[in-house]
């Protein structure tokens, strides 16, 4: 079996999540009850497979870090490969390389000593089930140097706006990489390479002054280079903005989407926090709603989504919002259209309104 | 090196009154509380305890036991020295070996394992009840009045003595007299099945107890009542918390319906005194639309579409719509169709029941109905080791 490599750039990923990202980078934003976003990825890897995986961090990444410890829930606490987790600190005064190159240059050991034949590179903002053996497959039976995966999407929404657009001819060969509004085939931000090859694009794109490796050294050589695309057909969401945030979240209530995205034979891991089930008390009224474990409801919730360890009590009411883990919510409090991180607290009767399209967010630890 | 104390945790009972759900799995490894198995609890109750080394003794049915088990590291008894050690019975060059004859015999066959650690004390445990229990307070009470052996002991109601073994002690804790379900009980002190002995004394009386060739081997029978017949130091340690024996079906039902107290006695939700498991993996629960969910314990992966009322709900499990599902424990991995109703019913594992099915007796004083498709326990079980 061919040996993959796994590697997690982090590094052209913005903050754009409002309170979600003022101290996480947005790969470790809590999502779907009890994941983090970077859960799908690193997941699809450990699924695929793949038992060596970098994680290329740049800022806030003191919550990654401490989600991800060792890489024991993905099964990645390994003697031969593992997860490395690789923040930027280096110190070669000699090193000339620039924007995400920086990470590939300083941290080619990881590749160097790797012994896979291949890697693949991913971010953590589009969130899927994905089989990289599949992409492998395909890359492989049609001779490209690269092979780089894209959803085409049914409705384009504005979250598509900044994804790269593909223009694929009938065989599958990418002929255009861009921009275009009107193109629904989203680039997913993955592709897979030979190590090889890759190591040779690293050396390559610095020498040349390049700073981005996908936009200087893949794009910007479509016309010299076979770039192959894969279709991925699966449940997914491009999490860019609190708005596609919120609306691909409140999607997850829709059974098929669920069923997509979580299948019995391709798991989702993440860290596990040893909860208890969750109680219903008798005066409990919930509706259309996904909770993790560890919560104590006694109030009423409809059409949200509910994190580990919440407490909902008498008299509150939860409407179309997201609630993160730990928090409390007091008596007779009403939210609507919310999102609240981690560990707030609303006490007795506040009343908290968003509108759907933009819903109200707290930050982490916040009372009111 | 030492370690202080070492517990030997007793987990080769087959629980025959549990019927059909331990034809295949020890009973130590009987679902419990929506996500637990009875094992976690005296293990958790170990790594709470700061009892880092601890020996499974397993003989009955162990396949499913000895993966759950593991490395321990789901209880944090991953350790470089010491940690959890699954002990089954073996063969030895000179004495053939056999299985474990009983509760002492087990130790005994185990006394190599134990002197590795050279333990000042010995703390031995059942893999039957349910309970938290900080085993470190036990110790210190049994250090601090230089006992041999230290029994713990629950006051049960004094109708209800009859049923357990009863401890007689004068007013300082020392215990007199042991006496096995006596129709006439003199005290209401119950004895747990949690003992701590000192090593150096426990031995000794392991070794004369094997020669023994009439003796049951059994610590309640023989080893208890040989050291209180030499006026041995053996103090009752009391313990005021929640202790259940689920050792039948109508208890086992009966503990998992005291969780859904307001209240419970045993509080789950305790950050201070986590019970570990090994986690499941499964995404969070659904309550949909049409559902209706009260009063109830219900864990990770299921999707519920009926009506759920005082139940308590493993993972995985899916209830469709129309089905009502009252006073009942549903073990994971169970689907039930639509308009199912199941009253004072414990589910077995990997279930499957069918639509409009009818399932158990409403009426208050029945007897709780035990539902466990063979063929398909055994099947999920089987793909349960290969997932997990």
């Amino acid at each position: 079996m061919d040996r993959i490599a796994g590697i997690i750039n982090l590094d052209h990923e913005q903050d754009v999540l409002d309170e979600l990202t003022y101290f996480r980078c947005s790969a470790a934003v809590p999502f779907a009850g009890r994941y983090r976003m970077i859960d799908f990825t690193i997941s699809n890897m450990s699924n695929s497979r793949i038992e060596s995986i970098a994680v290329f961090a740049r800022r806030k990444y003191r919550s990654l870090m401490d989600h991800l410890e060792q890489g024991k829930a993905w099964d990645l606490d390994r003697k031969r490969g593992g997860l490395f987790i690789l923040p930027p600190d280096w110190n070669d005064p000699t090193d000339i390389s620039k924007g995400d190159l920086q990470h590939f240059h300083n941290n080619i050991d990881f590749i160097t000593r790797t012994f896979a034949d291949y890697v693949v590179v991913s971010g953590t903002q589009n969130i899927c089930n994905i089989n990289f053996r599949d992409v492998l497959e395909e890359h492989k039976a049609s001779g490209a140097d690269v092979t780089v995966v894209y959803k085409k999407v049914e409705e384009l929404y504005p979250e598509h706006r900044r994804a790269h657009k593909l223009t694929i001819d009938d065989g599958g060969r990418v002929t255009d990489i861009h921009n275009d509004q009107r193109s629904n085939n989203v680039y997913m931000d993955m592709y897979i390479l030979e190590k090889n090859y890759l190591y040779g694009m690293i050396e390559d794109c610095i020498a040349h002054g390049c700073s981005q490796f996908f936009l200087d050294g893949i794009k910007a050589r479509l016309p010299e280079i076979h770039i192959h695309a894969y279709e991925y057909e699966g449940a997914h969401a491009l999490i860019n903005s609190v708005e596609s945030y919120y609306r691909h979240s409140s999607s997850l209530l829709n059974g098929a989407n669920h069923e997509d995205l979580f299948k019995e034979e391709a798991p989702i891991f993440t860290k596990v926090k040893n909860e208890p089930p969750t109680k219903y008390s008798q005066e409990s009224k919930v509706t259309n709603t996904l909770v993790a474990n560890g919560c104590v409801i006694e109030g009423q919730v409809e059409d949200s989504i509910l994190f580990r360890g919440v407490k909902v009590a008498k008299g509150a009411v939860i409407k179309n919002s997201i609630i993160m883990q730990r928090c409390e919510i007091d008596s007779n409090a009403i939210l609507e259209n919310v999102i609240l991180d981690k560990d707030c607290r609303i006490s007795n009767s506040r009343t908290l309104i968003g509108v759907p399209e933009k819903p109200y967010v707290v930050a982490k630890r916040v009372s009111m | 090196m030492k370690k202080e104390c070492v517990a030997m945790l007793l987990a080769g009972g087959q629980g025959t009154r549990l019927k059909s759900l331990t034809k295949q799995i020890a009973k130590p490894a009987v679902y419990f509380g929506g996500k637990y198995r009875i094992i976690d609890f005296p293990l958790s109750n170990c790594t709470n305890s700061g009892i880092d080394t601890v020996g499974v003794l397993t003989q009955y049915e162990p396949l499913i036991l000895n993966s759950y088990i593991g490395i321990g590291s789901d209880w944090d008894l991953d350790r470089k020295y010491g940690g959890v050690s699954v002990l089954p019975p073996y063969v030895q060059s000179e004495e053939g070996g056999g299985w474990y004859t009983g509760t002492a015999n087990a130790i005994y066959r185990n006394i190599k394992f134990l002197n590795q650690y050279n333990p000042d004390h010995v703390l031995v445990l059942s893999g039957d009840h349910i309970y938290k229990m900080d085993y470190s307070d036990m110790l210190d009470y049994h250090k601090a009045s230089g006992a041999d052996a230290t029994i713990s002991v629950i006051e049960v109601p004094w109708d209800e003595a009859s049923r357990f073994g009863l401890m007689n002690t004068n007013e300082s804790g020392v215990i007199t007299e042991f006496e096995e379900k006596p129709e006439n009980p003199k005290s209401n002190l119950a004895s747990m099945g949690v003992y701590i002995f000192r090593w150096d004394v426990l031995k000794r009386y392991l070794i004369d107890d094997a020669d023994q060739e009439h003796s049951s081997h059994d610590f309640g029978k023989d080893i208890i009542p040989a050291m209180l017949g030499d006026y041995k130091k053996m103090m009752a340690y009391t313990f005021d918390g929640y202790w259940k024996d689920v050792g039948t079906v109508a208890s086992l039902w009966e503990a998992n319906m005291d969780l859904l107290k307001e209240k419970p006695e045993l509080e789950l939700n305790d950050y201070s005194w986590r019970i570990y498991s090994k986690s499941p993996n499964q995404p969070p629960q659904y309550i949909s639309h049409e559902a209706n969910v009260q009063n109830a314990l219900i864990n990770e992966g299921c999707r519920i579409h009926g009506t759920v009322d005082h139940s308590v709900i493993f993972y995985g499990v899916h209830v469709q719509e129309g089905s009502v599902i009252q006073d009942s424990v549903v073990m994971p991995e169970v689907k039930i169709g639509k308009d199912v109703t199941i009253n004072r019913a414990i589910i077995a594992a990997g279930s499957v029941i069918e639509d409009g099915a009818v399932i158990g007796d409403p009426s208050p004083d029945s007897d709780i109905t035990l539902v466990a498709d063979e063929d398909s326990v055994l099947a999920k079980s089987y793909l349960e080791q290969i997932i997990k």
